[in-house]
């Protein structure tokens, strides 16, 4: 069981989700979030006052998967996301212990 | 009542009106400009003004500005509350109003340029101390240089308008240059905010700074054409002059920023606009056309540039009101030394270009002057005053938390989604949790 965090373009979720429903992934979660990287912000100017801006807005998705699903989904993302341009953003996969859904109970694999 | 003219009358109640719509109008402009944790404060100032200055110029500042004259420089005490005024009229003849209505018209711009002010001072002032000083300064500062500028009692009123015979149509020395230097004063007393300089201050709102300045400027279509006091042709030379003048101040404030930095901005337009608006205040009933828009384009340009002055110097006017107001107040007074013609209004002069000499340019740079040195001390003592006394500015903890939760317990924006937009844990009346 891995959990998979991609922090990708806004304008890009469109086309991460579109990647997905074509391998069969049908849930994620999608948050709102702010941040910066190697490219940091950009200026802005009001009444010629400039100001460096250095939060830029980011989409963050969650997916749980299976490890044999991984690749895929990851691959998905990166495929999907990718602008070739600084600020893309990064994905990245780490270990779930315990996943339940809410609902009926089921846990693990089931749960997915 | 002896015969008043009702064209006349009805005009300036609709100006009434019009003049009115400017200060909530204000209100959207300020708040819009500031971070959004001191939206609420800022449209609280202008309508709090609104609410002071209507009952301190009924009670007391509409005689101080517009009574009997003490050596041109305020008025007598004989119409307090206004006690048997409601069968008074005002005007020259031909042109009488019931008293009552200009009363209310120039009340209107007693409440606007008190609220003017506020913009010195965004982020970072107690709220009472706000509504103290309101009272204070509108009958201490402002009622007396109204009475300078429009206090017309046959050459025995104010000394700027009525000895000394320099012009100021609808406010350059009274609303603008009076609320640019005061607004100077302020920022000194109270100091700059935290922050300042080093923090991205953003407007928070840019298209509430745009509806403001919509309003702002409906507004002024009647502040410039309703001092004509008649619904003439003066004033239609204002109107048509105010109009022309807030245009060309949005083009030239847009090129400048092209220019120098780059891009034109939403803020830029508004911004140009409200200068340009300024400038022709006071010149708008005694320049032609094609004078209207050099000192539309000259206001643009220069408050484009003045408002960065705060930065070099280090004071912190926080919405502009010097660079704007102040500045653009300037440019319009001594415009009209350079651009007023009397075939534009047969009772005002000529300046420079129409073969008027230096003399009027003169007599406007005094009355400038004398605007500038008295709102600024007397404003600087007020302020101090207050500052010393209650004090005029916030905790650092509430500045940094925001003026609007810690001096009105209210959040201007519920941005609350996991919750659909109730507070979590809060409850309703108890308050219990």
């Amino acid at each position: 069981m891995r959990l998979i965090t991609a922090i990708i373009k806004p304008f890009k979720l469109e086309a991460v989700k579109e990647a997905f429903q074509a391998i069969g992934i049908d849930g994620m979660t999608v948050s709102e979030a702010s941040g910066y990287g190697r490219q940091r912000g950009h200026v802005e100017v009001y009444r010629g006052a400039e100001y460096t801006v250095d939060l830029v807005p980011k989409v963050r998705i969650e997916i749980l998967a299976d490890e044999s699903d991984v690749d895929r989904v990851v691959d998905a993302i990166v495929g999907a996301a990718r602008t070739e341009k600084i600020g893309d953003g990064k994905v990245w996969v780490t270990p779930v212990e315990r996943v339940v859904r809410v609902r009926t109970g089921e846990q693990g694999h089931d749960a997915i | 009542m002896e015969s008043i003219n009702a064209a006349d009358t009805a005009w300036l109640m609709v100006c009434s009106a019009l003049v009115l719509l400017m200060t909530p109008g204000l209100a959207m402009l300020y708040g819009g400009m500031v971070r959004a944790k001191s939206a609420l404060n800022m449209v609280l100032m202008s309508f709090a003004a609104l609410a002071v200055v209507t009952i301190t110029w009924i009670m007391l500042g509409y005689s101080l500005a517009f009574g009997a004259s003490t050596w041109g420089l305020v008025g007598d005490l004989r119409e307090i509350g206004l006690v048997d005024m409601l069968d008074q009229t005002y005007g020259v003849e031909g042109h009488k109003v019931p008293m009552v209505v200009f009363v209310m018209f120039q009340l209107t711009f007693a409440v606007l340029t008190t609220a003017l002010l506020s913009g010195a001072i965004a982020d970072r002032a107690k709220f009472g101390s706000w509504v103290l000083f309101t009272i204070v300064w509108s009958l201490v500062v402002y009622a007396p240089i109204a009475h300078w500028a429009w206090g017309f009692q046959g050459g025995q009123g104010g000394w700027i308008g009525d000895r000394l015979g320099a012009l100021d149509f609808a406010g350059g020395t009274v609303v603008e240059i009076n609320s640019g230097a005061s607004a100077l004063a302020l920022a000194l007393v109270l100091g700059r905010r935290i922050g300042f300089r080093r923090d991205p201050m953003r407007p928070h709102s840019l298209p509430l700074v745009m509806l403001g300045a919509g309003l702002l400027w409906f507004g002024w279509l009647g502040f410039n054409p309703g001092s004509a006091l008649a619904a003439d042709g003066t004033a239609a030379v204002a109107l048509i002059n105010t109009q022309i003048s807030g245009a060309g101040a949005i083009l030239a404030w847009l090129l400048f920023e092209k220019i120098r930095d780059g891009k034109a901005t939403t803020f830029g337009a508004a911004s140009g606009a409200i200068a340009g608006l300024v400038a022709i205040t006071p010149a708008c009933g005694f320049v032609t056309p094609l004078g209207a828009l050099a000192i539309g384009i000259a206001a643009g340009l220069v408050c484009a540039w003045a408002v960065g002055l705060k930065y070099r110097l280090g004071f912190d006017d926080s919405l502009d009101v010097v660079g704007v107001h102040g500045v653009g107040g300037i440019v319009g007074m001594l415009g009209i030394g350079v651009f007023a013609a009397t075939v534009a209004n047969a009772a005002g002069a000529n300046g420079l270009v129409f073969g008027g000499g230096f003399g009027l340019l003169g007599k406007q740079t005094i009355a400038v002057l004398g605007t500038m040195v008295f709102a600024f001390s007397m404003t600087w003592v007020i302020a101090t005053i207050i500052d010393k006394t209650i004090g005029f500015r916030v905790d650092p903890e509430d500045e940094i938390a925001g003026v609007d939760t810690t001096q009105h317990a209210e959040s201007a924006y519920d941005y609350a989604g996991v919750s659909g937009g109730s507070v979590l844990g809060a409850h309703p009346v108890s308050g219990q949790r």
